[in-house]
């Protein structure tokens, strides 16, 4: 007689039945219901209580639109990616560039170091009045605090993952004659790269905390500066709006990094642990 | 390790003990020390050459530090800001760790409160103060609100993520001792997640000293936030580096605080972590 | 062609001669012929791969000179590769990108190495895993990248430290009889690292005998076994055992 087939065991076990039903099985459902509820009480008590302080969903829905009709959140929205372009930017390009540096020479590092340990310390929120006065309230000064919110954590990031480079992949380099310049690019910034980019990951929230603070306190332009605006008016909805612009922008910013940072690592065996 | 004979012998033959040539990298210590003293000597010399409006110095700093604290100003503003930076703290990391616990163990826990959490975790905090003065004035509540927020996400992501990286098999080892959920809660859970929790507590406590300066700078009113905006409105840059310095310092001490209280709790794991 | 001459290494501590010393290789002196193929045997941490790296010259002796057809070596040079004894490949390149990574080096446009690449890769067993990154692929496959992309440099010493040290016993002796064919196809001079005894006598003309503390050369065997050995059992030759208990005899002593 034949062995039985895997199939025919089961069937012999009478064990093919439908699986039972779990309310975890459409977890996004849960989610929905969750987010519902919650919408439907803060529109119930939110019409009941102070419109200068509290608002509600489809207030905030109305001012969304209202805002987007007369182009103020889109205008307002392209000046504030714009600098925080400009300063993450720059963030990235010295981040890295100064982070290979130290991570490769010793004494770099040791003439460096202990100015951008100092420099890193310091919360950077407290040095935006002096930025101010020497800056102005113009586009440079939002680009250089985003600056200082972004750099170092790709900084740390790059630092520690040259040094982290094996040196016997750096061997390998030698062998097979590689000149200072070939080693740096072709093995200790491709074997950093996953640092690097979990360094970016950290660092896109950071710049997108740093254009918020530049903006809110230059009350000029950018989204930020609808935030103080709104807030002396006591729009409160208009408030909300922006606050979920910067949310969605926060989410997004986050997700598209994250999606770079698997695409460049995708030789790493072991999909790192996210943050 | 001690060196047989023939060892010995090879040694003195080859005679290798001639003096190194000098390198730059034998000399790090050094390197260190004058790059932060050439740096010092040359803010002094130049900072004087400026106007004193846009620059301080090193000696006039000092001068100033001297005189705030003998005024008691300082102290005063400081101790307020730090009391609600320890009460939003407190709240932050009790609550934090708690949802955390509660959404990587239970998953309908987790799929009712995800969506708020991530929401909130990706837009920057310091969007909220504005709206957080208008609701809760400008006195502590406020400030005791963003410090609470800023410091509540950190925590709470990390404690989640810790619960849920606990592996099954650990927690399996609990049930077979017959330990009913309170115990793995206590006895699995809780201390295998540890390393994580006090890395969330680590990125609390800077975000939350983040927080509190944006807010008080924000309003204007008390503690070293104000300060920061009112010397820098009258131009006093002497005075601003003071609270300036001190919230440095303040930084590393806190996080270097928590490392230490890490390395205790659990010393166990070596958690290096990029920030 | 390869002459070795009184080299001596030491490393100390942090790299200052003012701290103690190990002494990692100890007056050692010996030469190989043309197309000759020489096995490094020793126990650990007698320093073959400080031997076969000063060779290459990653690291400079203390002491002592190599001389590669009479000119001194000081650097790594195109007349000699190396396969390392942890593979050495870069685990963000494909096999085909790792293979190519010496030939890229070199300035070889990339349509020209892309082709030397895939005909190395042919030879040693490896067609279709061309797109695999190293982690997808086995020890035993993984080393004969490593193997591959040294033979694509066409090098005039082949220097292998332990390069079958990773893999199973059935892998190890296919590689063998692979790297016996290749060796006997062109007129490369392969030194080769092993701890195995039967390893170094099935493979090589000679036995260069290693002793540790401090590292030094014991004896030199030579090993007149006929070739080709993968045809008919070598191993079941009487002089094979015969070399075998001297080999074993010498180590012990
Ligand atoms: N870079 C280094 N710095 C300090 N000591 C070293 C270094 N490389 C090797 N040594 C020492 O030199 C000695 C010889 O090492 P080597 O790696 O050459 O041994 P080996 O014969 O290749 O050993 P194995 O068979 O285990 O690979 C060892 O005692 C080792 O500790
Ligand atoms: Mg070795």
């Amino acid at each position: 007689m034949a062995t039985p087939t895997d199939e025919q065991i089961i069937d012999e076990l009478g064990l093919r039945r439908e699986r039972a039903r779990s309310i975890y099985d459409h977890p996004n459902l849960i989610r929905a219901a969750s987010v519902l509820c919650f919408l439907a009480l803060w529109e119930v008590y939110g019409r009941r209580s102070d419109p200068l302080l509290l608002t509600y969903p489809t207030a905030v829905f109305w001012a969304a639109i209202q805002l987007i009709r007369t182009g103020e959140l889109l205008r307002q929205a392209a000046v504030s990616l714009a600098t925080l372009g400009v300063g993450f930017g720059v963030s990235i390009a010295l981040g890295v560039g100064l982070g290979l540096l130290t991570g490769r020479s010793r004494v770099a590092e040791a003439v460096l170091d202990p100015h951008l340990n100092a420099l890193y310390a310091t919360p950077q929120v407290a040095l935006t009045p002096l930025l101010m006065m020497w800056l102005g309230l113009g586009f440079a000064v939002k680009v250089v605090i985003i600056f200082l919110f972004a750099f170092f954590p790709i900084l740390i990031n790059t630092t520690s993952g040259v040094k982290n480079v094996s040196a016997s992949l750096v061997e390998v380099g030698h062998a097979y004659l590689a000149s200072e310049r070939q080693i740096l690019f072709k093995v200790v910034f491709p074997a950093a790269l996953p640092f690097i980019m979990a360094g970016i990951r950290l660092a896109v929230g950071r710049a997108l905390v740093g254009m918020v603070v530049a903006e809110l306190f230059t009350a000029i332009t950018g989204l930020g500066a609808m935030l103080t605006l709104y807030g002396n008016l006591f729009e409160t909805a208009k408030m909300f709006v922006v606050i979920v612009v910067f949310g969605l922008l926060g989410v997004g910013l986050i997700r598209a990094t994250q999606a770079l940072e698997t695409r460049m690592a995708r030789w790493k065996e072991t999909e790192r642990a996210n943050r | 390790m001690a060196l047989n004979a023939l060892e010995q012998q090879a040694l003195t033959d080859l005679d290798l003990s001639r003096a190194r040539p000098f390198r730059l990298a034998d000399r790090l210590g050094a390197v260190r020390v004058l790059s932060v003293g050439l740096l010092i000597l040359a803010w002094e010399i130049f900072g004087r050459d400026v106007n004193p409006l846009f620059l301080s110095y090193p000696s006039a700093i000092a001068r100033a530090t001297m005189q705030l604290l003998t005024a008691g100003e300082f102290q005063r503003q400081a101790l307020g800001s730090l009391q609600v930076y320890a009460i939003g703290l407190s709240a932050a990391l009790l609550l934090g760790i708690a949802l955390g616990l509660l959404m990587g163990r239970y998953r309908l826990a987790e799929y009712i409160l995800d969506p708020y959490v991530y929401a909130l975790d990706a837009t920057p905090r310091v969007a909220l103060i504005p709206l957080l003065l208008l609701w809760f004035g400008l006195g502590p509540m406020s400030k005791i609100a963003i410090v609470f927020l800023s410091g509540l996400f950190p925590v709470l992501m990390n404690t989640f993520s810790g619960v849920r990286t606990v592996s099954a098999s650990l927690v399996e080892v609990g049930r077979a001792y017959g330990a009913g959920e309170r115990n793995i809660f206590a006895k699995i859970i809780l201390p295998a997640s540890l390393p994580f929790i006090m890395a969330g507590i680590r990125l609390a406590v800077g975000r939350a000293l983040i927080g509190i300066i944006t807010a008080e700078m924000f309003a204007a009113v008390t503690g070293l936030g104000a300060l920061l905006i009112r010397y820098s409105s009258a131009l006093a840059t002497d005075k601003f580096f003071v609270p300036v310095i001190f919230l440095a310092v303040l930084g590393v001490i806190l996080s270097h605080a928590v490392e230490l209280w890490e390395k205790r709790l659990a010393p166990w794991k070596e958690t290096e972590r990029a920030l | 062609m390869l002459e070795v001459r009184q080299l001596s290494k030491v490393f100390f501590e942090q790299n200052d001669p003012s701290k103690p010393g190990l002494v990692a290789l100890y007056d050692v002196s010996f030469s190989v012929r043309k197309n000759e193929f020489v096995c490094l045997l020793g126990p650990s941490g007698c320093g073959k791969t400080t031997l076969i790296r000063v060779i290459a010259g990653l690291i400079q002796a203390d002491r002592g000179e190599i001389r590669v057809d009479g000119k001194p070596v000081t650097a790594p040079g195109r007349d000699r590769c190396m396969v390392f004894q942890q593979f050495g490949l870069l685990p963000w390149r494909t096999v085909l990108g790792n293979v190519e990574f010496g030939l890229e080096i070199d300035g070889i446009p990339r349509e020209q190495r892309r082709e030397i690449s895939r005909r190395y890769l042919e030879l040693v067993g490896l067609h279709g895993f061309e797109n695999y990154y190293p982690h997808q692929i086995s020890g035993g496959m993984q080393q004969r990248v490593g193997i591959a992309r040294a033979l694509s440099k066409e090098p005039d010493i082949l220097l292998m430290d332990e390069p079958f040290g990773a893999v199973d016993a059935q892998t190890r002796e296919q590689l063998q009889e692979e790297l016996l064919k290749i060796w006997s196809k062109t007129d490369t001079t392969v030194i080769f690292v092993t701890h195995s005894i039967d390893e170094s006598v099935y493979l090589s003309d000679r036995v260069i005998v290693m002793q540790s503390r401090p590292g030094r050369i014991k004896e030199e065997v030579r090993v007149e076994l006929p070739r080709p050995r993968w045809e008919g059992d070598v191993k079941a030759d009487p002089r094979f055992a015969e070399l075998r208990a001297r080999i074993r005899e010498s180590l012990r002593g």
